[in-house]
């Protein structure tokens, strides 16, 4: 059999993935886990989520080669702009692939987690779309921290719930979404907003992001006559954005795939959100993966100057691209994304989201060669964080 | 015979009580068991505090997070009651998440369970399957009943299966929903209760979730073989400490 780092047939990237759920769960997983594949590939179903992201989100998204940058490191980078997109990141190429597959299943409520608010307003943005109701929990903490994406989703007409429980962070948030779920088995759907969670939800997410890495490719056979990089740089917080941009090459070994997780204050200085260095094998919201915990085997609560990164697990495909080593890891400081922000911001004229920060200051910590061919996913743009670099370099 | 088999042949109701482990105050472990037997329960379930509780609700939420505040983990648990099977002899079951007996290791901690006299396991975030083709045989090797959720969704199918790989009891979530205290039952309740009871199933069920009383233990009893309570208690021990668990008990016996 070939070689493959897509999920097997049982749920499972290696031995990461899996459903690890209560039974009171079990009917509405199950039932997901029996129909996506079948719903998505459906004519109808990939008809309306092409013309969707043609003509709402603004797809595709260009593919820039990034002249100044290109020069200063002295290789070649193509920035893939998901910041361009509608709501302002990748996330939303999901949460259309969701609301769609939501509607199919005949549900007529939906609830999300999110932790910076990206993914909440990805979510209340197609759920205003499609007129269905809209949950959203989001951790006590995290609502005062982000004020103004909680005010963005109101005026969507969603309903925004504080988590309450436990740190009052993401990973709550994500709890009591998970609650809500077995309380509603029958009418609700939940819109989780990464490659995280029980199978098959890492796998729908990341064929939703495909989308990214099918368009590089026809967009580097028009640009470079090839259809494949040297290599492939995204960030890492649950893995949804880097599984959108690797996708089509997990297989294809010709293409270095490279992970950016968040150091915060540095790996080991207690504040971080390095997974893949910090985190060990366990269960994390019904999926066996690498997390950041005690030796005791509870949760800890990770910590990132971007709250797009701030999560202590990572998804059960990256775990695995971890293990296997298919695919390189890097972790990068607050210190080292902000002042990589600042760099693209001045160099090409685009301010990138924190997040992305991370991916874009490997350039300073990692050589490539002249003509590498070097794509970047850029998944979100700045605006959202505009306080935190303004705070950051006193601007 | 394991102790939950044997108590299961009792021509009785059973009242089984679930508690966290560690709280209200770290120490309280093992008094709380000697307690609750003296006060006439059945069987006891012991709540491995975790930090994320997914199939709890906001009482059960709130006691882990006061036990880890307290500093419980699975090594002091298994401190505290090292000699419990010296004063207790109901069943003693374990309930908790699968990570952080993953951390623990499986075997070592299913070998120690062994060791002090846990009867059984409770494990709600441990896949059928992966049970079935992972940890049986370690369970059995250490005399370990390993006890499955059933709710109002499960499918008959599945619950016949489930009824197959089971050798003890079959826990009954009384509705769709987390753990927390209900004070009374519905018809859909009522109906779902009927519904299991004339299925004729191997094992016996026992009703948890949503039990605070006699009036609900009354209810959840009628075709089941027993009921656990798990908020209310908790609920009973922040509002009174460790002084008056008799009385709770006599609460819901109606004694
Ligand atoms: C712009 C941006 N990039 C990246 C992420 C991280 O998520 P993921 O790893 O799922 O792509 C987020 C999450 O909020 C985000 O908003």
């Amino acid at each position: 059999m070939k070689k493959t780092y897509h999920v097997n047939e049982k749920g499972y990237y290696g031995t990461f993935g899996g459903a690890y759920i209560p039974e009171m769960l079990y009917p509405n997983v199950e039932e997901l886990r029996q129909q996506y594949l079948e719903i998505m590939y459906e004519d109808s179903f990939q008809k309306e989520f092409k013309q969707l992201l043609k003509d709402y989100v603004g797809r595709p998204s260009p593919l820039f080669y990034a002249e100044r940058l290109s020069a200063k490191y002295n290789t070649k980078i193509y920035l893939k702009r998901e910041d361009l997109n509608h709501t302002g990141a990748h996330k939303v190429n999901n949460t259309i692939g969701q609301i769609l597959m939501a509607k199919r299943l005949g549900k007529t409520r939906i609830i999300a987690e999110t932790g910076a608010g990206q993914h909440g307003v990805a979510t209340a943005t197609v759920c205003a779309l499609m007129g269905m109701e809209c949950i959203v929990y989001m951790g006590e903490i995290d609502i005062a921290r982000q004020a103004p994406n909680v005010a963005r989703m109101k005026m969507l007409g969603a309903e925004v719930r504080a988590a309450k429980s436990g740190s009052r962070t993401l990973k709550d948030a994500t709890n009591e979404a998970i609650r809500d779920w077995i309380s509603n088995p029958v009418d609700t759907h939940y819109i989780i907003g990464s490659v995280v969670g029980p199978h098959p939800y890492p796998d729908m997410v990341a064929r939703f992001q495909a989308v990214i890495s099918e368009e590089i490719e026809w967009q580097l056979q028009e640009k470079e006559g090839r259809s494949y990089p040297d290599h492939v740089i995204a960030c890492v917080g649950g893995g949804s954005n880097a599984a959108g941009a690797f996708y089509q090459y997990l297989d294809d070994e010709r293409v270095n795939l490279i992970a950016v997780e968040a150091a915060g204050k540095g790996i080991h200085s207690g504040e971080s959100a390095a997974t893949s260095a910090l985190g060990e094998d366990g269960i994390i919201h019904g999926s066996r993966t690498l997390l950041m915990q005690t030796k005791d085997g509870q949760i800890t609560e990770p910590y990132s100057i971007s709250a797009g990164l701030d999560y202590p697990g990572v998804g059960p495909m990256h775990a695995h691209l971890y293990e296997s080593k298919r695919a390189e890891f890097i972790s990068i400081t607050d210190d080292e994304a902000m002042t990589a922000g600042l760099e693209l911001s001045q160099l090409e004229g685009i301010i990138p989201a924190i997040e992305t920060s991370h991916a874009l200051a490997v350039f300073d910590t990692r050589k490539f060669k002249e003509d590498d061919i070097v794509v970047l996913n850029l998944s979100g743009r700045g605006d959202k964080d505009l306080n935190t670099y303004i705070d950051y370099f006193k601007l | 015979m394991n102790r939950i088999n044997q108590k299961l042949q009792e021509d009785k109701k059973l009242l089984s009580i679930y508690f966290t482990a560690g709280y209200p105050s770290l120490n309280d472990t093992a008094g709380v068991i000697e307690d609750l037997e003296k006060s006439g329960v059945d069987m006891i379930e012991i709540g491995l505090p975790f930090s994320d509780p997914l199939a709890d609700g906001p009482t059960i939420q709130e006691s882990s997070t006061k036990a880890l505040e307290n500093g419980m983990t699975s090594e002091l648990l298994f401190e505290q009651i090292a000699n419990i099977r010296e004063t207790v002899s109901i069943p003693l079951i374990i309930m908790g998440y699968l990570n952080p007996m993953m951390q623990y290791g499986i075997e070592a901690f299913c070998s120690k369970c062994k060791e002090v006299g846990i009867d059984g396991l409770i494990i709600p975030d441990m896949p059928v399957d992966v049970y079935h083709e992972q940890y049986q045989a370690i369970f059995e090797k250490y005399g370990l009943l390993n006890v499955f959720l059933i709710t109002p969704q499960t499918s008959e199918e599945r619950i016949r299966f489930i009824d197959s790989i089971s050798n003890g009891f079959i826990y009954m979530v009384s509705s769709a929903g987390t753990t927390g205290a209900k004070n009374s039952f519905g018809n859909a309740q009522e109906t779902y209760f009927d519904r299991i009871g004339n299925m004729n199933l191997k094992n016996p069920q026992i009703v948890g979730f949503g039990i605070s009383n006699h009036e609900t233990f009354m209810q959840a009893t009628k075709k089941a073989k027993g009921a656990i309570i798990g908020s209310a208690f908790i609920k009973h021990l922040t509002k009174n400490g460790t002084e008056s668990i008799k009385e709770f008990v006599d609460m819901v016996l109606d004694k």
